[in-house]
């Protein structure tokens, strides 16, 4: 029988990784794994801010995320800098931030490695209730983008001409992520948080044809490594965040063992006609 | 052809970046059925006033009017799909709405038919320009806007392209505002053309254009063009080839 604490892991790991698939694969396409890893290095920022204003420290992981996600969207809109430059300021900016005022707080002990890499095998029940309300809220908001944002994806300029409000899109959808990214944190923590986004879907890429495909496929891979990590962390006693990370990018290796189905090609090994 | 509707206007536009100043009073006007070809060099600013006319790209001063209620069909210079963007023609061409027999046809038409069910990454740079005007005709647009329509496409290919240009125009009496590099091939396809360089150097049929001091002054020898006037280049007594449309 799976223990309490056991079952709460895995059912938040399943719920992450279910929602982690159809994000992750925009991320892929889109290029915003460092957009990612920049919301996800300002959790710390708000689990300090969560402590200093005595609020949910999950909440403050929201919205430091939400305010940072809004400042990158403008960011993004200037010229000066690179999108990647400006993304690596905001990102160990953050990170170094939220360390700096934790140390200001020197009543408030904090345990870094679970922030940094998860601490899934201590998930209660009311982050179960924040991955599966979060979760699902981000799922469903990205449900309802899905078609502009495929358009998006395609061209920005075309998905304009034909009437779709790019920016609003735009601005929402990261809004979602940085929702998604808030949720995820308690799970592998915030320097692994991009991994469980970007390996699952690089992995579904050689068997789909289609986005739709591609993104279920990622769920699903994204939930086996979930499964097979928490295993081989019980087993091995190897902390739990890493041992999903582990689990998937052996899912990602093995991957290349299986057949590619006809008509999902990666164009490197495309033959033109 | 004066008398036609105006469908898209744009008078007096300047764009002005920092201190440069990237288009200059620009006076622009495609009406119903007309096909206006915008030629210049690189760097003249055509992409962006293609972009300014489509309101995608705001003006710093001028007018810009375009028909309410018209459908735009564009056709972007290139399409850049992430490699890891698992997308088939087939799903491409439906994302701008209509049924699968519309699209097959129109692909049938742009002459790439072979290609709906291939992923969009492994395709030709020639198709990808025939899969690109077939989404853009899909809506069944008033006016098609083309940016360099024909780019990596062989000269055979080239004339087909315009030659099919001209026949939809024909069949659908949409618009077309094109850019294009060179005069040669266009010519036939089009009814006006604006010599761009930051400003219109000049304007006119392509007859009158290619004798024009100022567009021999833009592309030097390369671009004269020797018309033979028995030569006949009526699009309404070509006889389409491949790309004819029905």
């Amino acid at each position: 029988m799976l223990s309490d604490f056991l079952l709460r892991a895995l059912l938040g790991g399943l719920g992450v990784a279910l929602v982690a698939g159809p994000f992750g694969s925009f991320v892929v396409w889109r290029r915003l794994a460092y957009f990612g890893d920049t919301l996800a290095h300002s959790a710390l920022l708000g689990v300090a801010l969560g402590f200093l204003f005595r609020i949910n420290l999950t909440l403050g992981i929201l919205v430091v995320c939400q305010l940072l996600a809004l400042l990158l969207y403008f960011g993004q809109r200037q010229k000066h800098l690179a999108s990647d430059t400006l993304l690596g300021i905001f990102s160990h900016g953050a990170l170094s931030l939220g360390l700096v005022t934790l140390a200001f707080m020197p009543q408030v002990r904090v345990d870094l490695f679970a922030y940094l890499f998860g601490d899934i095998l201590s998930i209660g029940t009311a982050d179960l209730a924040w991955i599966f309300g979060g979760g699902g809220l981000a799922l469903g908001g990205l449900l309802w983008l899905w078609k502009p944002l495929l358009a998006m994806t395609v061209h920005e300029d075309l998905a304009r001409v034909e009437g779709v409000a790019v920016d609003r899109v735009n601005w929402i959808f990261l809004a979602l992520i940085a929702l998604l990214v808030a949720v995820m944190m308690k799970v592998v923590g915030l320097l692994l948080v991009t991994s469980l986004l970007i390996i699952p879907a690089a992995t579904a890429r050689r068997f789909a044809t289609n986005p739709e495909l591609m993104a279920i496929l990622a769920s699903l891979i994204g939930c086996l490594a979930v499964i097979g990590g928490l295993y081989g962390s019980y087993t091995w006693d190897t902390p739990a965040g890493p041992s999903i990370v582990v689990a998937a990018c052996l899912l990602f290796l093995l991957s290349f063992l299986v057949p590619q189905w006809s008509g999902a090609g990666s164009p490197e090994r495309g033959n033109r006609q | 052809m004066s008398t036609a509707e105006t469908l898209l206007e744009l008078s007096a536009v300047d764009l002005v970046r920092g201190r440069r100043h990237l288009l200059e009073r620009v006076d622009l006007q495609v009406r119903r059925a007309e096909i206006v070809t915008l030629i210049g060099p690189n760097g003249a600013g055509k992409t962006t006033l293609l972009r300014i006319a489509l309101g995608l790209l705001p003006q710093t001063s001028g007018k810009v009017y375009r028909q309410p209620g018209i459908t735009v069909g564009y056709m972007p210079q290139r399409l850049q799909i992430d490699p890891t963007f698992p997308l088939q023609v087939k799903r491409f061409l439906a994302m701008a709405g209509g049924d699968p027999e519309r699209a097959c046809s129109l692909l049938e038409q742009v002459g790439a038919p072979h290609v709906y069910e291939s992923p969009l990454q492994k395709i030709s740079g020639g198709e990808m320009q025939r899969v690109l005007l077939a989404r853009a005709l899909i809506r069944k647009p008033d006016l098609l806007v083309l940016d360099e329509p024909v780019q990596g496409v062989d000269v055979r290919g080239q004339v087909e392209l315009y030659r099919l240009i001209s026949a939809i125009r024909l069949e659908q009496g949409c618009a077309v505002l094109m850019v294009s590099h060179d005069l040669h091939l266009v010519m036939a396809a089009t009814d006006r053309v604006l010599c761009l360089n930051r400003h219109i150097c000049c304007s006119g049929t392509p007859e009158v254009v290619t004798l024009d001091p100022a567009y021999l002054e833009l592309f030097g020898h390369l671009a004269v063009y020797t018309h033979d006037p028995s030569h006949n280049h009526g699009q309404h007594q070509d006889s389409p080839g491949g790309a004819d449309v029905k």
